[in-house]
C-alpha cells in the first residue's frame, strides 16, 4: 500500500444564493489519492467538478461555504482552517491549483519573472532575487520551457505557452498535490498534447507527488490518469481505474457518458452515439431518491424513493446505483444485443 | 461522387487577404470547394487555419478578395441588402459561441418570430405563430411555455445552442453551415446536439457543412472531409479514406495529436 497523499472523507460544501437558498454542489464526496498516482474527475458542466477542486484547497470565500467532512493532506487535516492561514501555509507548498482560465492568470503588465518572484517572496522572504532567478531558470529547463520565457510579457507568448508557463510557476514550490482544472480545454490539439506531456512528466521529474485532473474530455482523461471518478449532480456515481471506467462502466450515467466518446478510429461510424436525454436536476432542491432517476433508462419506482449509497466492490471500484453489478451488466448486454439486431 | 450529384454550392479560387504591405496575411488562399446536395461535408483544421474566414465568405458576411462563389450553378449575387436576405433564406449558420449569437435586447419570442416572418408568415394568426414556435421548441426538447418572455442570456449554453437549432427548424434552409457548433458545450451534451442536427437534416433534407477542429466529430458525421492548413485544402475525400488512411503529413500529425482510447496515444512526437 502506497503512502496516501490526499484523503477526503464525506466532504460537503454549499453555495448560498442571494435569496439565502442552499445549493449543495459537493455532496458527501470521499476520495483517496496515493503517492505517484493521478485521479481524473469527469462529468458534465455544472455537476460540481470545479467546486470540488476549490473545496479541496480549503479556500472558502462566499458564496462557497464549508459544511462538513475532512480533507487530509499527507497526514495533516486542513478542513476548517482560516482562508488566510491556508493561503500562507497550504497553497503552493502542499496543494497547487491550475484554474480553468489559466491564460488569464498572468498579469499582462508584468514579466513572467516578476510573477515567479512574487510566488517566492510570499513563502520564503529571505531568498535573494539572484537565487530565485537561478532556481527558476533551472526549473524551466527541466520542464522543457525555454528560460527566455521568464523575461517576456504574457502577451508575447502563445496560448499553449502561457498555459505551460502557468503550470511551471505553480509547481515551483514542489506541491504535494496538483489540481488541474480543464488545463487544455481552450487549446487546439497540438498545444493540448504539449500541455499533457508536460503534466505527465511533472510526476516523473518529482515536481509533484500526485495529481487531480478535471475535464469533460473522456479520451483525454483515459490517457492521462490512473483512476477515473465520474460525478453527477454533486455526487460521485462511479469510481474505478481508467480502464474499468471507460470500457466497463457500471452506473447508467457513466455508461451513457462513455457512449458519447468520439475518437477518430475505425469502427466509430458503425457504433451509435448514445445521448443522455433530459437535464441534470436543480441542486436547490435535489430529488430525494437517486439523482439520475429522471433521466435513467433502467429506472424502477424504488429508485425515486430510496437514496442509495456507494456500493464498494473489490479492487477499489465503487458505484452508486440500486441495482447489483450483475443486474446492470445483464441489462447492458441485453441492450447491446438489441442494437446489434 | 461529385459530378453525378448536382452541386448546390461551389467556390472557385476563393481568396481572402487581410492587411496590406508587411502586415499582409493571406487567410484563405485560392481555395476550390464543391458541395453536393444532401451531403455532409466537414472542414477540419487547426486554429488559425482559415476555416471561419472561409465560412464567412460562403455566407456572404465578408467579401472575398478574389474568386467567386456559385450558388445552384449560378454566380452568387448579393450586392444589395435585399438580395442578401434572399440568399440567406437558402443558407443559414450556427456559430461557435451561442452567448454572442443573439441580440441581447430581443426576447426569445422575437428571435423565433423573426424566422417565421422570414418564411413569409407575417400575416398568420397569432395562435398559428405560437404553434409553429412551440413545435420548433419541442423538436429540440425545450418547452416554449418556459421560454416565452425570457431573454436568451437567461438560458444555459446548451439550451442556447438548441434554440439556434430551433431557428433552423423554422427557417428550413437548403444549406446549413455549422461553425464549431459543439466546441463551447461539454462532451456530454455534444451527442445530444449532434443527434438533433442529424435528425433535422433528415427531416428537411438539408445539406450541412461542418467546420470543426474535432476530428472525431468530423469522422462521425460527415461523408466528405476537407483538411485545411494555412488557408489551403491539403487533403480531401471520403471520410474513411482521409481519417483512417491519411496521406499528407499534416493530416497524419493532426490525427496523431488526438487522444485515442483503443490505440496507444504516442506522447513522444511533440
Amino acid at each position: 500500500m502506497n503512502n496516501v497523499i490526499l484523503e477526503v472523507r464525506e466532504l460537503t460544501t454549499k453555495y448560498v444564493t442571494r435569496f439565502q437558498e442552499d445549493v449543495y454542489a459537493v455532496d458527501h464526496v470521499s476520495l483517496k489519492v496515493e503517492e505517484g498516482k493521478s485521479l481524473g474527475i469527469a462529468g458534465e458542466s455544472g455537476c460540481g467538478k470545479s467546486t470540488l477542486a476549490l473545496s479541496l484547497m480549503g479556500y472558502y470565500f462566499a458564496p462557497l461555504h464549508y459544511m462538513k467532512g475532512e480533507i487530509i493532506i499527507d497526514g495533516r487535516n486542513i478542513s476548517g482552517m482560516e482562508p488566510d492561514n491556508i493561503r500562507k501555509t497550504i497553497l503552493g507548498t502542499e496543494i497547487a491549483y491550475i484554474p480553468q482560465s489559466a491564460m488569464n492568470a498572468l498579469n499582462p503588465t508584468q514579466k513572467v519573472i516578476h510573477f515567479v518572484e512574487d510566488v517566492f517572496q510570499a513563502h520564503d522572504p529571505y531568498k535573494t532575487k539572484q537565487e530565485i532567478h537561478e532556481f527558476a531558470e533551472e526549473a524551466f529547463n527541466t520542464l522543457g520551457l525555454p528560460p527566455q520565457v521568464l523575461q517576456k510579457y504574457p502577451v508575447e507568448l502563445s496560448g499553449g505557452m502561457k498555459q505551460r508557463t502557468v503550470i511551471a510557476v505553480s509547481v515551483l514550490l514542489f506541491p504535494k498535490v496538483l489540481i488541474a482544472d480543464e488545463p487544455s480545454s481552450a487549446l487546439d490539439v497540438t498545444s493540448q498534447k504539449m500541455v499533457i506531456k508536460m503534466l505527465k512528466n511533472l510526476m516523473k521529474d518529482g515536481f509533484v507527488k500526485s495529481m487531480i485532473f478535471i475535464t469533460h474530455e473522456l479520451p483525454l482523461l483515459f490517457n492521462v490518469t490512473d483512476d477515473i471518478m465520474v460525478m453527477y449532480a454533486g455526487q460521485i456515481v462511479e469510481k474505478g481505474t481508467a480502464q474499468e471506467a471507460v470500457f466497463d462502466p457500471l452506473h447508467p450515467y457513466a455508461k451513457g457518458l462513455m457512449g458519447s466518446i468520439m475518437v477518430p478510429e475505425s469502427g466509430l461510424r458503425d457504433c451509435k452515439l448514445t445521448a443522455i436525454p433530459g437535464v441534470p436536476p436543480n441542486l436547490k432542491n435535489p430529488p430525494s431518491g437517486c439523482r439520475f432517476a429522471e433521466r435513467c433508462k433502467y429506472v424502477i419506482p424504488a429508485c425515486k424513493a430510496i437514496s442509495v449509497g456507494m456500493r464498494e466492490l473489490e479492487g477499489g471500484r465503487a458505484y452508486r446505483c440500486i441495482f447489483t453489478e450483475n443486474e446492470l451488466r445483464e441489462a447492458y448486454n441485453k441492450e447491446a444485443c438489441q442494437d446489434a439486431r | 461522387m461529385p459530378g453525378e450529384k448536382d452541386k448546390c454550392l461551389s467556390a472557385v479560387g476563393l481568396t481572402k487577404v487581410f492587411g496590406v504591405g508587411s502586415q499582409k496575411c493571406v487567410a484563405v488562399d485560392h481555395v476550390d470547394f464543391d458541395l453536393c446536395t444532401n451531403d455532409v461535408v466537414s472542414i477540419v483544421g487547426e486554429s488559425g487555419s482559415g476555416k471561419t474566414t472561409f465560412a464567412k465568405m460562403l455566407l456572404g458576411l465578408i467579401n472575398p478578395t478574389e474568386g467567386e462563389v456559385y450558388f445552384q450553378g449560378e454566380k452568387r449575387d448579393i450586392r444589395t441588402q435585399k438580395k442578401k436576405k434572399e440568399y440567406w433564406k437558402n443558407i443559414q449558420a450556427i456559430f461557435q459561441d451561442p452567448y454572442s449569437s443573439y441580440n441581447i435586447f430581443n426576447k426569445i419570442d422575437a428571435v423565433l418570430l423573426d424566422c417565421i416572418y422570414m418564411r413569409g408568415g407575417r400575416m398568420l394568426p397569432q395562435a398559428e405563430k405560437v404553434k409553429l414556435m412551440a413545435d420548433a421548441c419541442s423538436f429540440v426538447n425545450l418547452k416554449f411555455e418556459e421560454l416565452t418572455n425570457k431573454y436568451p442570456f437567461e438560458l444555459s449554453g446548451g439550451q442556447m445552442q438548441r434554440l439556434m437549432i430551433a431557428r433552423i427548424f423554422l427557417l428550413k434552409p437548403k444549406i446549413l453551415l455549422a461553425d464549431e457548433p459543439t466546441s463551447m458545450i461539454d462532451a456530454c451534451s455534444r451527442a445530444t446536439i449532434l443527434d438533433m442536427l442529424m435528425q433535422l437534416r433528415k427531416e428537411i433534407g438539408m445539406t450541412v457543412i461542418f467546420i470543426t477542429h474535432d476530428i472525431g466529430l468530423a469522422y462521425y458525421v460527415s461523408d466528405v472531409v476537407y483538411i485545411m492548413e494555412r488557408g489551403k485544402f491539403v487533403e480531401s475525400g471520403c471520410a474513411d479514406d482521409v481519417i483512417l488512411h491519411p496521406r499528407q503529413t499534416y493530416t497524419q500529425r493532426l490525427i496523431s495529436d488526438v487522444p485515442k482510447i483503443h490505440e496507444v496515444w504516442d506522447l513522444s512526437t511533440v
